[in-house]
């Protein structure tokens, strides 16, 4: 067992201070529903647990003109049922609802899927397409990386000893832009992705995709933007054609390994298949149908 | 090493007990506060044998810690019947045989009355998807989600 | 059994009486006791699949503070081989030992190899890690296939197959190898116009009860123990225990406790014996509770299979012969239902040849324990794909197939009795007719059918009805309710008392409060101990009578029995149960009636399932788009706990063709121990399962009951795998069907 010491302090500055000044391992609690298993098995090891619920800024999410600031640890349960932001991010909101069982959501973030930095991340790539800024604070005051910057590896990312991730911030999109989040798996709830996909796609007036970004996740030790399955979709009319170039360009770009969850072979097909039809829905949104 | 204090509220009575910061809740309510109807299928929060709620939301309770109970409201199946009456839910399961070993009915209860205080009129579909983090092996879950069903109409005053 | 019958409480849906404590969490399963001053005990299980163990060092671990006891192999007193039937699967009674505690050797990826008590849980697990085993490690043999290879490693240097023409001379994975045959299969094969034959595979598979193994144990001062856990059978957890342990019976109490599913798993032990040697050295009550990881890699799943199935049949679908060999998987000790599987394997067919062989072979993997219905759903799974796929080539409907050749009354089984009245052209037919057989299919649908076959069991129960003086009863039975048995026991007895059943609470009870009682398992409860339970309350009646005869000054003889009323056939006179029972004192003391039976006859139970499924040609995934099953019960005692049986069997059986899978690395190391990745189906993924009851009543049970328990997780199988082949046009071969095997099916296609 491991053995914890607690601490729930009430502001970032607070948080800041106990991280930077532990003598021991350090973990953020935020929903715990992969650090608390991650903990099972440890023998004479010992931790502190920096809990950052009681943080308000930490738990509150806000909607305005330049974007969404999103608190990192609001759970996914009530960041799903914000209506406002499922309008604006629906493919972001359709991936933190994929997240685990109603339970899991109850506590799981958006904040501690990104921080987790699993490969099978349902949110990363959500927030990659949707070119979401990390907040990063520390003794040294803040700093502001990309998604993109932040996850390093598999289960590592950029933050050193004493950062607290304080906010996300996505940029409010253009107008006819939309997005769509995908992923297999092989029930219908509960599993982590096999494979999975977020596409956001702008039209002009003429629906004619003037921007793209393409994510895939699960394929790679760390979700991936495939410039090329975007540029296959740029300027087109996101016929068939340009979807299927798109999705021939994700399995090209992926990199998966086999394991219990899924073959080379088999990742590398589901993640075209679902960057095509990602792509299709985010088109369907974008023009607003 | 010692043990930390928490007050917290259980089905509505304030309940105070020790813990280690790495117990569980689930892991204190069980073997500290004796409240057994929670039961343990896996604790990995894939199962749903242990859902409570926290602060009126659904959770696996092993995977809280007892600690994050401080000052919080608790809701276990203890607490779901009123008055030494069964709540509509536990009346439906009941009618509907909706249980055969009966492991997974406290947490199904439990998150029954979740999805029904969220939506009161939920699909067959809705109802699948919000109770797939609780597993169910005996009954293939037909007779739950008709019970599920059937107490959502009953709640509602439609029946 | 009398045909005309009218059933007062049978055939009603009632609440059952244990639910209340059920949906309230008052009930008490196996990990929900603690004795006061106990401590937890937790065991240290093998990181490699195959290996000698060289050494073990215990003494850092009995060092530590906190550590109370430890207990290894050698704490077993003299165990010597010795065949032992406890619980469903056949086993030796040394292989049991070394199951629960390694020996010399450790077999599979979480073979228990020490146990530790310790004051707290986190004390015991943590302490673990002080045990130093030293081990020389092994090639892992994974695969039946290559267990059978004359190359193959060996597991066991002194097994060898039993059943040879010759005595083997060499030592072998096989452990034994079986025949049944009938009539000629050359001839015919010879006659037929169609020959089709495949090879299959199904995986190792979990049972999957929700709730983990469990018990807290007690052992006392003047060599009494006390044991309470989650079983299926409580008198044989006291026979195994008390075997292991070189214990009088009379000295272990077991006690069941409410048990969260078994499926044939919970049918045998492994923390008890373990717990009792940590509270003897340690003076105090332990408790043990499996994770959910142990569940899976140490705990008995359903064996996995390869088997080749060779069927032929004439142009009009009249079948000639059928010929199947069938290599079970047992674990790492033999005893796999390699012999039901063989039983069961062609058992829904009217056919004059058959000839089936089948092999019981030790792998690395954990010693399998029954799972419901074991060996049929693997058996059955093979002969029922050929089948389907010759009334596809032949052009006919899979029912007119099946109705063709089906087993009815008179039917020579292949391994040994003629079958009595049984009911599978009924289900056939009622499969015919069934909304779901006549609707139509769209793009990327198909449609699976198959039938499946039980014998069921009867054996040992013994029942005690204690009559109250109020004239309510107390029904002590001694098989653990599973899924509502209770309800129908009080509902038997009180159609036999003529009682209204809230009268009667059935309460199961411990081995000291009630006679033996076989195991939970076999499809045997409602049967078995079922009509214990009817000649218990038959036994109150005739004390009753008796009582009454006294009262009035007559002969027993010349008193009626109706609705609970005693009549004086002689006069107007008329008593209660109640009145009777108020004066028992004065008519001779209390009453309490006993049945103690061993039941024969059990009654086989037929099905049939229809499965449609949908299936994403991009991506392989199948869903689940509607299902039937119709069964054969018998008589359905509570209908509602039927339908739930026929349910949860198809749910089971559904997972088990889609997606269930042990998977293990190239050292033999179990990837998926856990229910994130081993996925049993969850409420999402399934549609409403309609059910048909068919009642053919079963002539050797009072009211016609047959087992209804097993049967439903054997069309499963093939019903989905049929319906994912009609869907993608390739025969599914292999189990399960997960997405990617579908998805490569589909791509080998074009």
């Amino acid at each position: 067992m491991v053995s914890v010491v607690y601490k729930a302090p009430d502001s970032i500055q607070a948080a800041i201070s106990i991280l930077s000044e532990a003598e021991i391992a350090t973990k953020i609690l935020a929903g715990g529903t992969d650090l608390l298993i991650q903990m099972q098995g440890l023998v004479n090891e010992s931790r502190l647990f920096v809990d950052i619920k009681k943080i308000p800024e930490m738990m509150q999410a806000t909607l305005g003109d330049q974007g969404l600031d999103l608190g990192p640890s609001m759970c996914c349960a009530e960041f799903t049922a914000r209506e406002d932001i499922r309008a604006v991010y629906p493919g972001l909101v359709e991936a933190a609802f994929l997240i685990g069982s109603t339970q899991v959501q109850g506590r799981a973030s958006v904040g501690g899927n990104l921080c987790n930095s699993s490969p099978a991340a349902d949110t990363i790539p959500a927030l990659m397409v949707n070119a979401a800024i990390c907040v990063i604070a520390g003794v040294k005051g803040e700093r502001s990386v990309s998604v993109e910057e932040f996850v390093t590896g598999v289960g590592t990312n950029c933050m050193e000893k004493g950062e607290l991730l304080k906010l996300i911030q996505l940029p409010r999109p253009a107008k006819n832009t939309s997005d769509a989040y995908l992923r297999f798996i092989p029930r219908t709830e509960m599993d982590i992705a096999v494979a999975g996909a977020a596409v956001s796609v702008t039209l002009d007036d003429e629906g004619v995709c003037t921007a793209a970004r393409v994510s895939i996740g699960a394929v790679a030790p760390t979700a991936l933007l495939v410039q090329e399955a975007a540029d296959a979709l740029i300027g087109t009319k996101l016929d068939d054609k340009a979807l299927q170039a798109a999705g021939d360009a994700a399995s090209a770009a992926a990199s998966p390994i086999t394991d219990r969850r899924g073959t080379v072979e088999y990742r590398r097909h589901v993640v075209g298949v679902l960057t095509k039809r990602a792509a299709q829905i985010a088109a369907t949104r974008a023009r607003g149908n | 090493m010692s043990k930390t204090h928490v007050t917290t509220t259980i089905n509505g009575d304030v309940t105070e007990f020790l813990c280690e910061p790495a117990d569980t809740l689930l892991s204190v309510l069980r073997n500290e506060l004796q409240l057994t109807g929670t039961k343990e299928g896996c604790g990995s929060g894939d199962c749903g044998a242990c859902s409570v709620t926290v602060n009126g939301r659904l959770v696996c309770s092993c995977l809280v810690l007892g600690v994050e109970a401080q000052g919080a409201e608790i809701g276990t199946i203890e607490g779901i019947e009123s008055a030494e009456k069964l709540h509509t839910i536990q009346e439906k399961f009941l009618e509907h045989a909706a249980l055969q070993c009966g492991i997974c009915t406290p947490g199904l209860i439990v998150s029954t009355k979740a999805l029904l205080d969220e939506n009161p009129d939920p699909t067959e579909e809705e109802a699948r998807y919000y109770l797939a983090g609780n597993l169910c092996r005996c009954t293939g879950y037909d007779k739950i989600i008709r019970a599920v069903l059937d107490s959502a109409k009953v709640m509602r005053g439609a029946a | 059994m009398s045909e005309a019958r009218e059933f007062k409480y049978i055939g009603q849906r009632t609440i059952r009486p244990d639910g209340y404590d059920k949906v309230t969490g008052r009930a008490n399963y196996g990990a929900d006791l603690s004795l006061p001053g106990m401590i937890w005990g937790k065991i240290l299980r093998s990181p490699h699949a195959h290996a000698n163990i060289k050494n073990i060092d215990l003494s850092k671990a009995q060092a530590h503070p906190d550590v109370l006891a430890i207990a290894t192999y050698q704490d077993f007193p003299h165990v010597q081989s010795e065949a032992f039937q406890a619980g469903e699967v056949p086993t030796d009674i040394i292989d049991l030992a070394r199951n629960v505690l390694a020996d010399d050797k450790v077999l599979y990826h979480g073979h228990a190899i020490a146990a530790i008590a310790a004051r707290s849980e986190s004390a015991a697990q943590d302490a673990l890690s002080l045990i130093e085993v030293e081990y020389e490690v092994l090639p892992p043999v994974m695969d039946v296939a290559d267990a059978m290879k004359p190359e193959a490693a060996v597991l066991h240097n002194n097994m060898f197959t039993q059943g040879l023409a010759e005595p083997a001379d060499k030592a072998s994975n096989i452990a034994s190898r079986m025949e049944l045959k009938k009539g000629d299969v050359a001839a015919g094969f010879a006659l037929a116009d169609l020959v089709v034959e495949r090879d299959f595979y199904t995986p190792t598979v979990h049972q999957g009860y929700i709730e983990p193994h469990a018990t807290t144990v007690r052992f006392e001062e003047n060599g009494q123990a006390m044991v309470w856990c989650s079983t299926q059978g409580h008198f044989d957890v006291r026979a195994s225990t008390a075997k292991l342990l070189n214990m009088p019976l009379g000295k272990l109490k077991v006690v069941a406790s409410e048990i969260g599913g078994g499926f044939g798993g919970k049918t045998t032990v492994y923390l008890e014996p373990v717990a009792l040697i940590l509270s003897r050295k340690s003076g105090k009550p332990v408790k043990m509770v499996m994770t959910r990881d142990e569940v899976f890699r140490a705990s008995g799943p359903g064996s996995a299979t390869r088997s080749h199935v060779k069927i032929g049949a004439m142009k009009d679908g009249t079948i000639t012969a059928m010929q199947a060999s069938l290599c079970f998987e047992a674990g790492a000790f033999k005893g796999s239902p390699m012999g039901p599987g063989c039983m069961t394997v062609f058992t829904p067919y009217d056919v004059e040849n058959m000839y089936i062989e089948g092999y019981d072979v030790v792998v690395n993997k954990p010693k399998v324990a029954a799972y419901r219905a074991p060996g049929a759903p693997q058996a059955e799974f093979a002969a029922e794909m050929v089948i389907n796929e010759i009334a596809s080539k032949l052009g006919i409907d899979p029912i007119e197939l099946r109705l063709r050749n089906a087993a009815k009354e008179g039917t020579q089984t292949v391994y040994g009795p003629k079958l009595k009245r049984v009911g599978l052209v009924e289900c056939l037919e009622a499969a015919k007719n069934s909304p779901q057989y006549q609707s139509a299919l769209k793009a990327n649908q198909g449609r699976g059918l198959a039938a499946g076959f039980w014998f069921n069991i009867g054996g040992l129960s013994s029942v005690t009805i204690n009559m109250n003086p109020d004239g309510s009863g107390t029904i002590l039975e001694g098989s653990p309710d599973i899924g509502g048995s209770r309800a129908s026991m009080q509902m038997m007895a009180a159609e036999e008392l003529g009682i209204p059943i809230d009268q009667l609470k059935p309460l199961v009870a411990d081995t000291e409060h009630v006679a033996y009682n076989a195991t939970t398992g076999g499809s045997r409860t409602t049967f078995a101990t079922g009509m214990a339970v009817i000649e218990a309350a038959q036994d109150v009646v005739r004390q009753l009578k008796e009582r009454a005869a006294a009262v009035w000054n007559i002969t027993a003889e010349q008193v009626d029995w109706a609705d609970g009323v005693a009549i004086n056939t002689t006069g107007d006179d008329r008593l209660t149960v109640a009145e009777i029972c108020k004066d028992a004192e004065k008519t001779g003391g209390q009453i309490a009636g006993t049945g103690n039976i061993n039941a024969r006859g059990a009654g086989p139970s037929f099905a049939v399932h229809l499965c449609d499924v949908e299936v994403d040609p991009d991506t392989g995934k199948v869903d689940v788009i509607r299902y039937t099953a119709i069964q054969d019960a018998g008589k359905a005692i509570h209908p509602s706990y039927v339908e739930g049986q026929y349910q949860g069997g198809a749910a089971q059986g559904i997972g088990w063709a889609l997606n269930e899978e042990y998977i293990y690395n190239k050292d033999g190391i179990m990837e998926n121990a856990g229910f994130l990745d081993y996925r049993i189906p969850l409420a999402s993924d399934l549609p409403m399962i309609e059910t048909v009851i068919i009642e053919i009543p079963n002539s050797f049970h009072p009211f016609g009951v047959r087992g209804v328990g097993e049967t439903g997780i054997v069309p499963p199988l093939a019903a989905v795998a049929t319906a994912v082949s009609e869907a993608i046009g390739v025969v599914m071969t292999d189990l399960p069907c997960s997405p990617p095997r579908v998805l490569a099916a589909i791509h080998g296609k074009s």
